[in-house]
């Protein structure tokens, strides 16, 4: 009994539709709550305790947002933790690092917990460098003293000593995010929560997070690590979970539970339908929306595996739910490491005004796409010339993957030593050869 | 000694998580503690919060730290011309503007903290959504950080004191007693307050109503010697009544001993601050899901 870190029972978090979750009605105002009062005065003075149950509230208006989720950690444990978003993944961060209070359920945690929910949460602009490491440190919960004995540490681990006592509203977005993880990764807790917080930052400083957290695993602390990243995850977790619609689906080896999320992300075709209702899904306007996205081979056959080097095809069928002055549409490839649109191909499909109930359908073909083996998470997007999204389908296929070409006689790329994102075709010539002894 | 610490730390984690989790999350019930032992491990938070508001407060404003005492030295202006000079106001036989500053002056520490405080907790949601840390520091450090600014407009005080050769009595020993006093006000309707604004955005249009209406519903402009006895220390349930009354005791040595009116306050003080304290802690765990 004595390995375990964390164990979850029966875990469920419910949220009022409109409260937690965006929504149009995030306040009362006191004017409602009068009203209501008015009709049921106990029940609202209850409320104002805060000890509506909602057992008196009809169903439809919640939401659970985690249900049922039972897990046990070891110490010493690496898990990651996918899905789409909306799983209830930050729900159950949120929970263990005590920002919000659990529905039902119990969490038992055997060790001081950490959570870096996001990075440089509690930085003030005015404040230096230096005063900002301070006092974001003691909002983690360090002590002034624990903070003092690791401050150069911290400054050097951010590369920030020249800048340190300038107000960090002078510094660039890298400066920013590199110090502030900086403070939050030299926390020492046992138990680590880190939700997302490698979508931010440049590459090298991203592998250097990502070395931080492999060491504080390999000091034997127990992580839990919330990601996008499928490879970031199989880079530093053994085991994940995977969850969806609040519900814990699969617990198992990072390959088994990653393999079995891209099965369900190929099996959910992506149409008007899906998942519209969840706002964090579907973002945009709503004027127009994608009716089907598939990704298709030169042979025509939906696929999302290719060889570097492959022709790639997008078809994507739209609607327009309003009346549009002009209509572009937008196809990218993020990376699977950071995150970052590696590639944008942006086409205008309408010039002039179409009508609402308008449908159509595109081909958008990459030919030859000579981009570095890897995952490739994929982003689609309708919008006007103005850069307004009617609506965008961000990571919610399965990510494009690309396998090396073992027919491509190239040195430009090792498996092992991945550089750039881009074979780009280059040419060689060798144009002068001279030797000492001949002539 | 830093290392030594650090392994006593293992060593007390190890037996520990054998034993039992160091941790249970589960959902509350019924009225929670004030966990004021949290409260105290995270005193340095304290610290940095209230010097970060002193720090930020007055960057990038023309007159800086000058605003401490403008506020107040003002509405002293104000009320001497307004109510001292046209209304001839009685002023326990001292000079009116004396009269009236050294009320305003605890008074600003008051009204600057309930304001400050009733609003901390909205302005903290980035950090209240993102990372735990006893959500009774917000506004507690809110509150704490106008101590400043009060000792900045009372050094002005003490030079109105010297200006009207006025000697402070020996009863001034008690001064920090009736600061604290407004503190606990202060700090008692602001934990009502910020709870509040969390779910009730109309927090915010209350408030600068319910300063103004205090304002002269407290001995200010005018003494509280106008009452006659009984009914004098009943006004004592607004504890700025206290507050007021014991400053100009304390400083300028008005006759009325303010004893069982400050007692009366000091009660009325401690059941808001009891009270706000746990309607606070009691609303805490919806703060992530509602601010």
């Amino acid at each position: 009994m004595g390995d375990i870190a964390i164990r979850i029972d029966d875990l469920g978090k419910r949220y009022r539709l409109g409260s937690g979750i965006q929504g149009a009605f995030r306040y009362k105002s006191l004017r409602d709550t009068l009203a209501d009062a008015a009709a049921a005065p106990f029940r609202r003075a209850r409320s104002l305790f805060g000890q509506d149950d909602g057992q008196s509230r009809r169903n439809g208006e919640y939401i659970w947002a985690l249900k049922d989720v039972s897990l046990e950690v070891k110490k010493g444990e690496v898990i990651g933790v996918i899905g789409r978003n909306g799983a209830g993944k930050s729900t159950l961060l949120k929970i263990l690092s005590r920002i919000t209070e659990p529905t039902e359920g119990e969490v038992d945690l055997y060790g001081r917990v950490g959570s870096l929910l996001e990075v440089g949460t509690g930085f003030h602009p005015e404040l230096t460098g230096r005063e900002n490491v301070f006092l974001n440190g003691a909002i983690l919960g360090m002590r002034k003293a624990e903070i003092e004995r690791k401050f150069d540490e911290i400054v050097a681990f951010a590369e920030v000593e020249r800048f340190i006592d300038t107000p960090v509203k002078r510094y660039s977005s890298g400066m920013y995010v590199r110090l502030a993880f900086a403070v939050a990764a030299h926390l020492e807790p046992e138990i680590l929560l880190v939700d997302e917080v490698l979508s931010v930052g440049d590459l090298a400083f991203q592998k250097k997070c990502l070395g931080k957290m492999h060491d504080v695993a390999g000091e034997g602390r127990t992580v839990l690590f919330v990601s996008h990243n499928m490879q970031a995850v199989r880079n530093l977790c053994a085991r994940s979970i995977l969850l969806s619609h609040g519900q814990l689906i699969y617990d198992g080896a990072t390959g088994e539970t990653q393999q079995f999320y891209r099965d369900l992300l190929r099996q959910q075709e992506v149409d008007a339908e899906t998942d519209i209702r969840n706002p964090l899904n579907r973002r945009g306007s709503g004027a127009a929306r994608f009716t089907s996205i598939e990704v298709l081979a030169v042979s025509g056959e939906r696929s999302h595996s290719f060889r570097m080097g492959d022709t790639i095809r997008f078809r994507l069928s739209y609607r327009l739910l309003a009346d549009v002055p002009e209509l572009q549409v937008s196809v990218a490839l993020r990376s699977g490491l950071t995150s970052e649109i590696v590639t944008n191909a942006r086409h205008q499909i309408y010039a002039e005004p179409m009508p609402a109930g308008t449908t159509g359908t595109v081909v958008v073909e990459f030919p030859d796409v000579y981009i570095r083996p890897g995952e490739y998470p994929l982003y689609f997007w309708l919008g006007n010339s103005a850069a307004q999204p009617f609506d965008v389908v961000d990571d919610l296929t399965a990510p494009l993957i690309i396998y090396p070409n073992p027919d491509m006689k190239t040195l430009d790329f090792h498996a092992s030593n991945p550089m750039g994102y881009f074979s780009l075709p280059s040419v060689f010539e060798r144009a002068i050869t001279a030797k000492e002894d001949e002539t | 000694m830093t290392v030594v610490q650090e392994k006593i730390a293992v060593q007390h984690a190890l037996p520990l998580t054998d034993e039992k989790p160091l941790l249970v999350i589960r959902p509350s019930g019924g009225w929670p503690s004030l966990n004021l032992r949290e409260l105290w491990e995270y005193r340095d938070l304290f610290y940095f919060l209230v010097w970060r508001d002193i720090k930020v407060r007055y960057k990038q404003t023309a007159l800086g730290a000058a605003w401490a005492i403008i506020q107040p030295f003002f509405t002293m202006v104000v009320f001497s011309l307004f109510f001292g000079r046209l209304g001839h106001i009685p002023s326990d036989g001292i000079p009116y503007p004396i009269f009236a500053y050294a009320a305003l002056v605890p008074w600003s520490f008051f009204a600057n903290g309930l304001t400050q405080s009733s609003s901390s907790m909205v302005g903290s949601a980035r950090l209240i959504t993102k990372i735990y840390f006893p959500r009774l520091v917000v506004p507690i450090a809110a509150v704490l950080s106008g101590v400043v600014d009060f000792i900045l407009a009372f050094v002005v005080l003490l030079g109105m004191m010297l200006f009207y050769r006025i000697v402070p009595t020996i009863n001034i020993v008690w001064l920090p007693l009736f600061l604290l006093l407004a503190l606990v006000t202060s700090l008692g309707v602001g934990l009502w307050l910020s709870a509040l604004n969390v779910q009730y955005r109309d927090v915010r249009y209350v408030v600068p109503f319910l300063t103004q209406f205090w304002l002269f519903a407290t001995p200010i402009a005018y003494p509280s010697s106008m009452l006659s006895e009984p009914w004098r220390t009943v006004y004592g349930l607004n504890p700025m009544v206290g507050v007021v009354e014991g400053f100009r005791w304390a400083l300028l040595g008005t006759h009325t001993a303010p004893g069982p009116v400050v007692m009366v306050s000091t009660f009325a003080a401690l059941l808001l601050l009891f009270g706000g304290a746990f309607y606070f802690r009691r609303m805490e765990k919806t703060f992530a899901d509602v601010v």
